[in-house]
């Protein structure tokens, strides 16, 4: 009779070269692994990733439809990187994208008398305190109760989700269509077209300037020291001075923030009104894309293109072998868990002892 | 005399370090063999290895003659091996009598027969002076206590070699006497003692024979007639070591700097840990704080760094009252702080040494102006501070987990006199620290005593205590037994008051 035990000991951080090769190493494996899956279905993994991988680049309008997919990808996983490099677990992107949007939405029906440029800033504006203030309600109770940021965040999602139904079933509903819909928003509070002719919008150059802004934050700043020390270690970073309840709370408004702005993007940017179904998943594929970028923001901003390919080439994919889409959702799972895999093997030294 | 135990070649490395190069070690029947070196040495790496907790990589055991595998402490045991570790084995919530018999076959068919395993239970502990209730439960127990229940249980499974891993580290002087008395009665018996230590002046006392290991190697074997303590302390450090930092003395002390009254407060569990503690730290002062481990130091430590309430009593500092000011109020009154946690509450170890370094100053002027951090300043400051206090780090950048105990403490103690304190709280300064980054520590305690700085030496090392302080103050189970100068103390003295006995001469304020 032996019991096996294990145990995980902290290791010494690999060098900063092999966290970059991470993440591409992570991509291999989940192709790889989800190549069985297609295998299964009796069809050649080759030729179906070739159909993926073309279908979200291989066209200009492949491109460009990447690019729309890309915008709320790169912010949610910026939202859920600022959170976790507090170590405070939000995985209530979904649920503050939504509220971002409800406030954006609310701002802009109101067809105030605004200027374009004014009248896309206040979208903007309420957006991120839409996302900010559903974030901030988990994150008072966490710094000041201990009640599990895991649960609330999670649970929070479906409270959002659901009242946003409500108002669009009721007294938003479309007055003309009947459709659960809002009506649309103001000419002068929606987002340019970046491209002619396409869907991409400013959002796109919005989400890319907050990769810029998170980095010099994070790395740059006092604010970002704190977050930082409090992730890392929030004993010691108490111990030493730094208030780190102040850190997880600014943290989460910030992630909350940015998740609304995903929110704002999609109603301003895409559908000029709201809907029940804005966002299929993009919070929760936040959680992957930020884990998967290394919760640095250059690497989120390529990790959302490259699920943002996956997502737009699945349709191809699906079309061109005859697969259903939901690969898509597969490989992100796969991904997600391939990553976080490998961040155990690095990061800790996991011994096996064999008891009595 | 005949061999009990033959160790031959024995390897075993962890990761990329060598806890054990291809060492040779044999127990002799009726003897105390000590096995002597630093902390990380390899000690307790190989009497793991006896003990079958761990495998080895390449080496032969031979027990009484005969080739062994030893794959388990059950098969240790059965060939006659047992080993008390440093943190204990015992189930809480059971007696004593249950604890020794865990884990053993029922005597009675499928009936376990307390009564009579309470009857061998308590003439072992009268043979052998080891005084403890049988139908105590172990959590009321006190550590003392607790590892005389564990030396018995090895003696009740009818053990021929007994492997003690540090075993005075939690005991007082009185109670490390009375092992040794026992020790003495066992090998009377024929029965063998491996003892692991590095405290020389118990290892003289008790040893027949020693053997030194040194950075996972064998550095020497002596009999102890044949050696002295200078000796054995150099062949543990691989050279001379000055034994006595030399300190100053200072007569007219300054003004109070620190004064703390009737201090209370509550421990993890909610159970009263300070109970009414008061005393005065003046400016170019060493007020060293000794007692047994888990008697309130922590939480002393803890309320006076601003990491723990305190329920009554308050603390006055350069006359202004600062009780329950936060951890970045502490700092920003000039208190240095060296937590006895270095690794949970004195560094965050993954993030890089610069980094650490400001982490208590990097909202000042020039690190940081606006909601900026000046890394260039920050950098220039990490770049001298390394040179200055000798840190031994590949660069700035380096993160900080890869630095060795004493590096990691130089990283602390940099930090905090690069501020300049007027008043420091050290806890455990030295603990599990080699010789040579122990002596560094003392010396710069020391100098900036000699600068005027008062300071509070928290510390379960005697010596230490002993050879640093002004004045002494003892603690047992939250309250002060007293306060002695230095010159009053002796080492019975400080063993009295350590289990409890108040002895005159008390300079509390009040």
């Amino acid at each position: 009779m032996s019991l096996i035990s294990f145990k995980l000991e902290k290791r010494i951080p690999p060098p900063w070269w092999f966290r970059m090769l991470m993440p591409i190493m992570a991509v291999i494996i989940s192709l790889a692994i989800s190549s069985i899956f297609l295998l299964a279905l009796r069809k050649n993994p080759f030729t179906a990733f070739y159909y993926l991988f073309y279908g979200g680049l291989g066209t200009k309008f492949a491109f460009l439809e990447m690019l729309v997919k890309a915008t709320p990808l790169i912010l949610t996983g910026i939202a859920v990187s600022i959170a976790f490099l507090a170590k405070y677990w939000n995985i209530g992107a979904e649920g503050q994208l939504y509220a971002g949007a409800l406030l954006a939405t609310w701002a802009g029906i109101q067809n105030f008398n605004l200027p374009p440029v004014f009248y896309v800033l206040l979208v903007i504006i309420a957006g991120f305190v839409g996302g900010g203030v559903w974030s901030f309600i988990p994150a008072y109770l966490k710094a000041k109760f201990k009640v599990d940021d895991v649960v609330t965040t999670l649970l929070m999602n479906y409270i959002m989700i659901y009242f946003v139904s409500a108002i669009l079933t009721g007294p938003w509903r479309n007055p003309v269509s009947m459709w659960p819909e809002s009506v649309n928003i103001a000419e002068n509070a929606r987002f340019m077209q970046l491209i002619p002719r396409s869907r991409v919008h400013i959002g796109f150059l919005i989400a890319v300037a907050i990769v810029f802004v998170v980095y010099f934050i994070v790395k740059k700043t006092k604010l970002g020291f704190e977050i930082r020390t409090t992730g890392a270690n929030p004993k010691a970073a108490n111990f030493l001075g730094i208030n780190t309840l102040k850190s997880i709370i600014i943290a989460s408004v910030l992630s909350g923030g940015v998740a609304g702005l995903a929110g704002v993007s999609e109603v301003a940017g895409v559908h000029y009104h709201l809907i029940h179904n804005l966002s299929p998943g993009y919070g929760y594929s936040g959680i992957v894309i930020a884990m998967l970028g290394g919760l640095n923001p250059f690497g989120v901003l390529f990790a959302a293109l490259y699920f943002s390919v996956i997502i737009t080439g699945a349709q191809m994919m699906s079309r061109s072998v005859g697969i259903p889409p939901y690969i898509a959702d597969v490989i992100q799972g796969i991904t997600l868990i391939v990553m976080l895999a490998m961040l155990l093997l690095f990061e800790y030294k996991i011994s096996i002892r064999r008891g009595k | 005399m005949e061999k009990i135990v033959e160790m031959q070649n024995i390897r075993k490395t962890f990761l990329h370090t060598v806890a054990n190069n291809d060492i040779d070690f044999d127990i002799y029947k009726g003897e105390v063999v000590t096995l002597l070196g630093e902390n990380g040495a390899g000690k307790t790496t190989l009497m793991k290895i006896l003990y079958g907790m761990y495998s080895m990589d390449s080496g032969e055991i031979y027990v009484k003659g005969k080739k062994v595998d030893i794959e388990s402490p059950k098969d240790a045991i059965s060939l006659g091996i047992g080993m008390v570790h440093q943190h204990f084995t015992l189930v809480k919530s059971f007696t004593v009598t249950e604890n020794v018999i865990l884990g053993l076959p029922p005597s009675k068919g499928i009936e376990i027969d307390l009564e009579s395993a309470k009857k061998d239970l308590i003439s072992l502990s009268k043979k052998y002076g080891l005084e403890v209730n049988p139908d105590a439960k172990i959590w009321q127990l006190s550590v003392g206590e607790k590892q005389r229940v564990e030396i018995i249980k090895a003696l009740y499974r009818n053990i021929d070699v007994l492997i003690l891993d540090e075993p005075t580290a939690v005991l007082t002087p009185q109670e490390a006497e009375n092992l040794f008395d026992t020790l003495r009665l066992l090998i009377k018996e024929g029965k063998s003692i491996v003892f692991i230590s590095h405290k020389l002046r118990e290892v003289m006392e008790i040893s027949d024979r020693i053997v030194i290991l040194r950075n996972g190697s064998l550095a020497g074997e002596k009999n102890k007639k044949d050696t002295t303590k200078k000796e054995l302390a150099r062949l543990m450090v691989g050279r001379e070591v000055l034994e006595i930092v030399e300190k100053e003395e200072i007569p007219k002390k300054g003004e109070p700097l620190l004064v703390v009254q009737n201090l209370h407060a509550l421990n993890d569990k909610g159970i009263e840990a300070l109970r009414g503690i008061s005393f005065e730290v003046r400016s170019e002062e060493i007020l060293g704080i000794a007692g047994v481990s888990g008697n309130g130091q922590r939480e002393l430590e803890n309320v006076l760094c601003g990491v723990r309430e305190n329920t009554d009593g308050r603390i006055v500092f350069k006359g202004k009252e600062i009780t329950g000011k936060k951890p970045k109020e502490i700092i920003n009154l000039g208190i240095g702080r060296v937590p006895e946690d270095r690794m949970e509450e004195g560094l965050i170890l993954d993030l890089p040494v610069f980094e650490n370094l400001v982490i208590e100053s990097y909202d000042k002027k020039p690190l940081s102006s606006g909601i900026l951090i000046n890394y260039s300043s920050v950098k220039d400051f990490a770049e001298r501070t390394v040179k200055e206090y000798d840190i031994k780090t590949p660069s700035i950048y380096t993160i900080t987990r890869t630095l060795s105990g004493g590096n990691l403490q130089k990283v602390i103690l940099a930090r905090m006199l690069s501020r300049n304190p007027e008043f420091i709280i050290a806890s455990q300064p030295i603990r599990g620290l080699d010789v040579g980054a122990a002596e560094y520590i003392h010396t710069k305690l020391l100098s900036a005593r000699a600068n005027g700085v008062g300071i509070l030496l928290i510390s379960e090392d005697l010596d230490e205590v002993l050879m640093l302080s002004d004045r002494i103050l003892v603690m047992y189970e939250g309250e002060v037994m007293g306060i002695l100068d230095r010159e009053d103390i002796t080492i019975e003295k400080l063993g009295l008051m350590m289990t409890g006995a108040r002895i005159g001469g008390l300079h509390e304020p009040n």
